[in-house]
């Protein structure tokens, strides 16, 4: 599974859908809990094993599921647990060693179900671009028909209850990941942040060395789970992620008018130095992976893909490097073995569909 | 600055959250954002609740009354469990402890009702199951309601021997 997997990106990699170079993914995860057994950090391993047990009866009456894979902690090595993680498909803490802990992935990896993470049933939908409404679909078809066959913990007041009450209520969080260079480079964002959290929208960067945001790649999502319907806090982040894609533009147009030379400068030279480097670090990768996106959103550069640039994303990092090249390496060979798949990736060789 | 995970390295990771106008700092070395996926940029990662807990002053602090701390009849967790582990051990704990959720409730999300979606109802086989089930748990909340712990446990075993024949 996981070799065919390496060789076909997911299909949220590809690129297109509305504003995808500027949004590049959109999540929902559903929390869901198998009522009368204890949630999963309380539980002990013979009520964990009944509530997979459960879900795998569930699995096999739901005909609309069975187009997938159930990988269980106990088959799965530390390597493949990195890639599914680095593939979005579980959450970090997971599948480390815990029995009775599994999850689904169905065909196309736009369905996944964690099983006994903090709450029994994760359930996630992942698709490129800004699609929350094909996501929530999707994710909430499945607890639908998961919920007729397993009885959720529910609470007329409180809602689906879960674990850790900052998921209680819809035991929903919907969530973009958005790249934002314009923004960072005119210092807007920080005002932009301030903003959104303000009306209880989770923003986060992620930081690299010292107080550079990795890549310009946020994260915007609902801080609450409570008080508001799915469809209100689908509009909310939809809303709030058009506002700020909007600013995102503006900011990407000050910058050409005020700074051209130094931005195509920098876009340029970010596409020499992937084009040629012979040793490249994860995180050299994505902030030049940053300036290639900006270049291609300005229509600086038309000789990469956003299909491209997502699949050197994904692909650049340890594990899938690793499953790539099929062996295992330090992080030095990695770093070389990387520098080696960009120049492969980018000179067009092994790529897949780039239609764009 | 050192991480204050593990308080040996330096801290390389600066994470900033405002979470209900308050602002959360979390500074960490790379090996402990790594172990927490923090580096990992398509990752949500919830808040660490133990740190908002914390700043919630009066909610968290054991009453002190001399008596015995009262513990889910279902999962034997207390209060201070939670407290501690920022986690409920199961359903029964919202019903457990039912008087201090609402303020908690408050606190992360401004608002302690629900207003979406419900549950799915089963057809056929599956209902009468269900249905039998509801009852039994019906019961459970009225004797922890009541506080008749001894009550509780029995409905607890026989829920247990019920999902058992599942």
């Amino acid at each position: 599974m996981f070799d065919e997997m390496v060789k076909k990106p997911a299909s949220w990699l590809s690129g297109d859908g509305t504003n995808s170079g500027i949004v590049i993914s959109s999540r929902i995860r559903q929390a869901r809990n198998i009522s009368n057994f204890p949630f999963p950090p309380a539980a002990d391993e013979i009520q964990k094993e009944k509530v997979l047990s459960l879900f795998k009866t569930a699995l096999a009456k739901n005909p609309s599921l069975r187009k997938g894979n159930l990988l269980i902690s106990a088959e799965v090595t530390d390597l493949d647990r990195t890639f599914l993680v680095e593939r979005h498909l579980i959450s970090p803490e997971f599948l480390q060693g815990k029995a009775y802990q599994g999850v689904f992935i169905n065909k196309d990896e736009t369905l996944s179900i964690m099983i006994n993470e903090e709450d029994h049933l994760r359930i996630q939908a992942l698709q490129g671009g800004l699609k929350l409404q094909e996501c929530y679909q999707l994710a909430s078809q499945t607890e639908e028909e998961l919920g007729k066959i397993l009885k959720f913990d529910y609470d007329s007041e409180f809602g689906f209850l879960t674990s850790c009450p900052t998921n209680v209520g819809t035991g929903m969080r919907a969530s973009i990941l958005i790249h934002l260079p314009g923004l960072v480079l005119t210092r807007e964002i920080e005002g932009i942040i301030n903003q959104m959290t303000k009306s209880s929208i989770a923003v986060r960067g992620f930081y690299g060395e010292g107080s550079d945001v990795l890549g310009n790649l946020f994260q915007i999502s609902n801080q609450n789970t409570l008080g508001k319907s799915e469809i209100e806090i689908l509009d909310t982040i939809s809303q709030v992620v058009e506002q700020v894609v909007v600013a995102e533009k503006k900011a990407r147009e000050t910058l050409y008018k005020d700074a051209k030379d130094q931005i195509e400068d920098k876009i340029w030279r970010a596409y020499g130095i992937l084009k040629h480097a012979r040793m490249l670090s994860s995180n050299e990768v994505m902030n030049l992976l940053s300036a290639l996106r900006l270049g291609i959103g300005c229509g600086t550069i038309s000789q990469v893909s956003l299909n491209q640039i997502n699949e050197i994303l994904v692909l650049s990092q340890p594990a899938h490097l690793q499953k790539y090249f099929n062996r295992q390496m330090d992080a030095n060979e990695r770093d070389t073995t990387r520098a080696e798949l960009v120049r492969l990736k980018l000179n067009g060789k092994g790529k897949s569909n780039t239609s764009h | 600055m050192l991480c204050q995970d593990c308080k040996k390295k330096d801290a390389k990771v600066h994470l900033t959250q405002i979470v209900n106008n308050e602002k959360v700092t979390l500074n960490l070395c790379k090996e402990c954002a790594d172990k927490k996926g923090f580096q990992n940029p398509f990752e949500v990662q919830v808040f660490p609740l133990t740190q908002l807990l914390a700043s919630m002053s009066g909610l968290l602090t054991e009453k002190k009354s001399g008596k015995e701390e009262k513990k889910c009849p279902v999962c034997g967790n207390g209060f201070s469990d939670f407290s501690k582990l920022g986690r409920f051990g199961c359903g029964s704990c919202y019903v457990t402890f039912r008087s201090q959720i609402p303020e908690l409730l408050q606190k992360i999300h401004g608002t302690a009702t629900h207003k979406g979606k419900s549950p799915q109802t089963p057809t056929g086989d599956l209902l009468k199951h269900w249905q039998e089930e509801k009852k039994l748990q019906d019961d459970l909340r009225k004797a922890i309601e009541k506080e008749d712990f001894e009550k509780a446990a029995q409905i607890r075993d026989q829920i247990k021997t019920l999902i058992n024949k599942k």
